[in-house]
C-alpha cells in the first residue's frame, strides 16, 4: 500500500482548508452557485436528486482495513449508515449536507483519503486490476504504475480543465479485469525480450458513442511511459472538441481523424516531451514500488481446503480464485445479494470486510469496478473462517460473475442525469434467477444496466446489457447482447424494440433460456450469442 | 398548475415552495401559476433555495414528470429513506 510523504498530506490538508473556506462563502453568500458549483464539483461533490452526494476517490480500488473503517465510520456519521461503490472503483455517499463536508474531508485527509478529481474534465481516478499483486498471471504488479500515474496527474496544471473528463486503466494481465480498452487511455504492462514497458491503447469508452480502444502503441519501453502518456494527452488537450460536450472526448478525436494520424502526432509530440525529463528516475520509481512489496507470505500454511460445509463449497468455486502464491487465494465478496441493491454495504458491513482484511489479507482491500470488494491475500486455512463471518454479515453471496452480479449505475432513484430506474429492474432480475443451481447452470453471464446513455453501469459492456430511456415521460429498457468489458472486448447491439420494467425482466429470462437449448459445451452465454447471431434470440424474445 | 423545488444549500434537502416558505413535504407545495421566476429569483438571492426549478404537477399536485415523482418521494428502492413513500411512480 503506498503511504502518503509530508508532500502528500499537505496538499490534501491544504486542499480540505481551502474548501472549508470555499463552502462557508457560499453558505454566507459570498459566492453564487455558479462560481461555487466547479468548485465543489472539483471535491467530488454533486448535487443529485436528492441531496448532495459526494464520491471518494479510492486510488486503484486499494484500501487498507483503516481506511475502509474510515468509510464506514463516515456513512454512519454523516450519511445515513450505507455507501455505494462503483464503477470506477470509488465509493459514493447519496445524503452529505453541505455543511458537514469540510468535516467529512478532513477526516478522510486523516487517512490519506480525499474527494479530489473524482468530478471535472481532469484525470479521475486510476482504474486497475482487483488481483494487482494476487494475480498468476500478471507480468508485473501494475499497482506502482498507477501510482505513478496518480502522482502525475493529480493537479496536473495542463490537464486540469481538459475538454472533457478523462479515464485512465493500468493491467499487467492477458485477461482483462478491469475493462482496459474502454477506457480513454488503457495500458497493458507486457514483457518483451526482458524488458517491461506498456501497450497503448488510446479513445475507448462507453457512454452514448461507445468505442472500443484501438492500439496506438505495441511497446512503449517503461521508461518512456509518462511521457509518451503525457504526449497522448496533449494531443487531446490541443484538438479535443471544445465546442460539442457530445463530441469532446478523446475517442471522439481518436475517430475523427483516425488511428494513425493520431499516433503520428503523438510520436511527434513524445519526441518534444521526452527531452522535458518528466519520466522518474529509477530510485523514485523504486521507492515508489517499495510499497507495493509482496507481503510475507507463510510458505509453510497448509494447501488443502475442507470442502465438507456444502455451502462453504458452493462459495469457494465460485467467489474464490487462485492466487499467485499456491497457499493462498483471492476472495471477493459479492456486494449483489439476490433483491438488494447492486454496489451497496452498510456501514457495518463496511467494518466486518475492514476487519477481515486486517486479520486475514494482510490488512488489504480491493474495490472492482464490478462492484464488488477483494480480499487479495487469504491463506487457505483461514477461508472457511473468513466465509464464516461474512456469512454472519449476510455477504457470502456466492454469485461472482453469475446473472445476479448485475452491474447496476444508480439510475432514477439517485440520479438527476438518469432517465430510468437501474436498481428495481437488477432487483427483479436477481429474484427471477435467485435460484442458485441455475444460476450455476447459465453460467459466467456479465449483466450490466444503465439508467441513462451515459452508460455508468457499463451496459455496453455486458454479456446482457440494459438501457433505461424516457419514452414519453414513461421508463423503457432496451436490451443489448454480446458485449464483453473483458480481453475479449467488444460492444453490446441492440435487440429489438423496448420493453417495459416487467418486460425487460422477462426478456432476459427468454434470452437465457434460449441460450441453454441452443448452446454447445462449455459455451458462455456471450460464446453462443457470438456464433449464431442474434436472430435466435429475438426469436425466443419477440416471437 | 405549476409547483416549485429546489434543494436546501445547507442541508441538500428537496423542498417544495408552501407560498411563504419551503417545505420538505410536496404536499405543502402551492401553485405558483406564473410567478415561479420572480418567486425563485428572489428566494436564490436570498440563499433560501438552491438548484431551484419549476415542475408541473397534475391536478392533485403531483409532479407530472417521475424524475420529479422519485425527487418528491425519495428511492423507491430505500422505502426506509423515503419522505413520502406513498407517492405513486408510475402514473395510472
Amino acid at each position: 500500500m503506498y503511504k502518503y510523504d509530508n508532500y502528500d498530506q499537505a496538499v490534501v490538508d491544504a486542499r480540505v482548508a481551502e474548501f472549508r473556506d470555499q463552502v462557508e462563502r457560499r453558505l454566507k453568500g459570498e459566492i453564487t452557485e455558479d462560481q461555487f458549483k466547479p468548485l465543489r464539483l472539483m471535491n467530488g461533490l454533486y448535487l443529485q436528486l436528492h441531496a448532495y452526494m459526494l464520491r471518494v476517490a479510492i486510488p486503484y480500488g486499494t484500501m487498507d482495513s483503516k481506511q475502509m473503517h474510515m468509510l464506514a465510520h463516515i456513512a454512519r456519521k454523516y450519511d445515513r449508515d450505507y455507501g455505494h461503490f462503483t464503477t470506477r472503483q470509488n465509493i459514493q455517499y447519496n445524503w452529505i449536507k453541505l455543511e458537514e463536508c469540510p468535516d467529512l474531508l478532513e477526516e478522510l485527509a486523516s487517512v490519506e483519503m480525499h474527494a479530489i478529481q473524482t468530478s471535472g474534465n481532469c484525470i479521475r481516478n486510476i482504474s486497475s486490476d482487483q488481483y494487482a499483486g494476487a494475480a498468476a498471471d500478471e507480468v508485473v504488479d501494475p499497482r506502482p504504475w498507477a501510482e505513478l500515474l496518480r502522482q502525475w496527474s493529480t493537479f496536473h496544471p495542463e490537464f486540469s480543465y481538459l475538454p472533457r473528463k478523462f479515464k485512465i486503466a493500468v493491467i499487467a494481465s492477458k485477461e482483462d479485469r478491469a475493462a482496459m480498452r474502454l477506457h480513454d487511455i488503457g495500458i497493458e504492462l507486457v514483457m518483451r525480450d526482458g524488458v517491461l514497458g506498456g501497450r497503448i491503447f488510446v479513445g475507448g469508452g462507453m457512454g452514448r458513442t461507445p468505442m472500443i480502444a484501438p492500439e496506438i502503441n505495441p511497446f512503449v519501453q517503461a521508461d518512456d511511459l509518462l511521457s509518451y502518456i503525457e504526449a497522448c494527452l496533449r494531443v487531446y488537450n490541443r484538438y479535443g472538441r471544445r465546442d460539442n460536450v457530445y463530441k469532446a472526448r478523446i475517442k471522439i478525436l481518436v475517430h475523427e481523424i483516425g488511428a494513425d494520424s493520431y499516433r503520428a502526432q503523438v510520436a511527434e509530440e513524445f519526441a518534444h516531451v521526452k527531452t522535458l525529463g518528466l519520466d522518474p528516475p529509477l530510485a523514485e520509481f523504486d521507492r515508489i514500488s517499495a510499497f507495493f512489496a509482496s507481503p510475507a507470505f507463510d510458505a509453510h500454511a497448509p494447501d488443502s481446503v475442507d470442502r465438507s460445509d456444502p455451502d462453504f463449497a458452493v462459495w469457494l468455486d465460485q467467489n474464490v480464485k487462485p492466487h499467485k502464491i499456491a497457499n493462498y487465494a483471492i476472495v471477493n465478496i459479492s456486494l449483489k445479494p439476490i433483491g438488494g441493491i447492486p454496489g451497496d454495504a452498510s456501514a457495518d458491513q463496511i467494518d466486518v470486510m475492514a476487519a477481515l482484511a486486517k486479520q486475514y489479507s494482510f490488512d488489504e482491500l480491493r474495490v472492482t469496478h464490478a462492484q464488488n470488494i477483494v480480499l487479495p491475500h487469504v491463506a487457505k486455512r483461514d477461508l472457511y473462517a473468513v466465509w464464516h463471518a461474512l456469512n454472519d454479515a449476510e455477504l457470502a453471496n456466492a454469485n461472482l460473475d453469475l446473472i445476479t452480479d448485475i452491474i447496476a449505475c444508480p439510475g432514477l432513484d439517485y440520479c438527476s442525469l438518469a432517465n430510468a430506474r437501474s436498481i428495481p429492474v437488477a432487483q427483479k432480475i436477481a429474484t427471477r434467477f435467485a435460484d442458485g443451481e441455475r444460476q450455476r447452470d447459465v453460467g459466467e453471464l456479465k449483466l450490466k444496466i444503465s439508467g441513462c446513455i451515459n452508460a455508468c453501469g457499463h451496459h455496453h459492456a455486458g454479456h446482457i446489457g440494459i438501457l433505461g430511456v424516457d419514452k414519453k415521460g414513461v421508463e423503457n429498457y432496451q436490451l443489448t447482447l454480446g458485449g464483453s468489458g473483458a480481453e475479449d472486448v467488444s460492444i453490446g447491439k441492440i435487440i429489438g424494440p423496448g420493453f417495459d420494467e416487467d418486460g425487460i425482466v422477462d426478456a432476459v429470462e427468454k434470452a437465457v433460456e434460449k441460450y441453454r437449448i441452443i448452446r454447445e459445451p462449455g459455451e458462455r452465454f456471450v460464446d453462443t450469442y457470438r456464433r449464431v447471431g442474434a436472430d435466435p434470440f429475438k426469436e425466443a424474445i419477440y416471437g | 398548475m405549476n409547483i416549485l423545488t429546489g434543494n436546501d444549500l445547507a442541508s441538500g434537502d428537496v423542498i417544495w415552495w408552501t407560498g411563504s416558505d419551503w417545505s420538505r413535504r410536496i404536499g405543502d407545495a402551492v401553485d405558483v401559476g406564473d410567478e415561479g421566476s420572480s418567486i425563485l429569483l428572489a428566494e436564490e438571492a436570498a440563499r433560501r433555495v438552491n438548484a431551484s426549478y419549476t415542475v408541473s404537477a397534475d391536478a392533485d399536485g403531483m409532479p407530472v414528470h417521475i424524475k420529479d415523482r422519485v425527487r418528491a418521494a425519495g428511492p423507491s428502492v430505500r422505502l426506509d429513506l423515503c419522505v413520502n413513500p406513498s407517492i405513486p411512480l408510475i402514473k395510472a
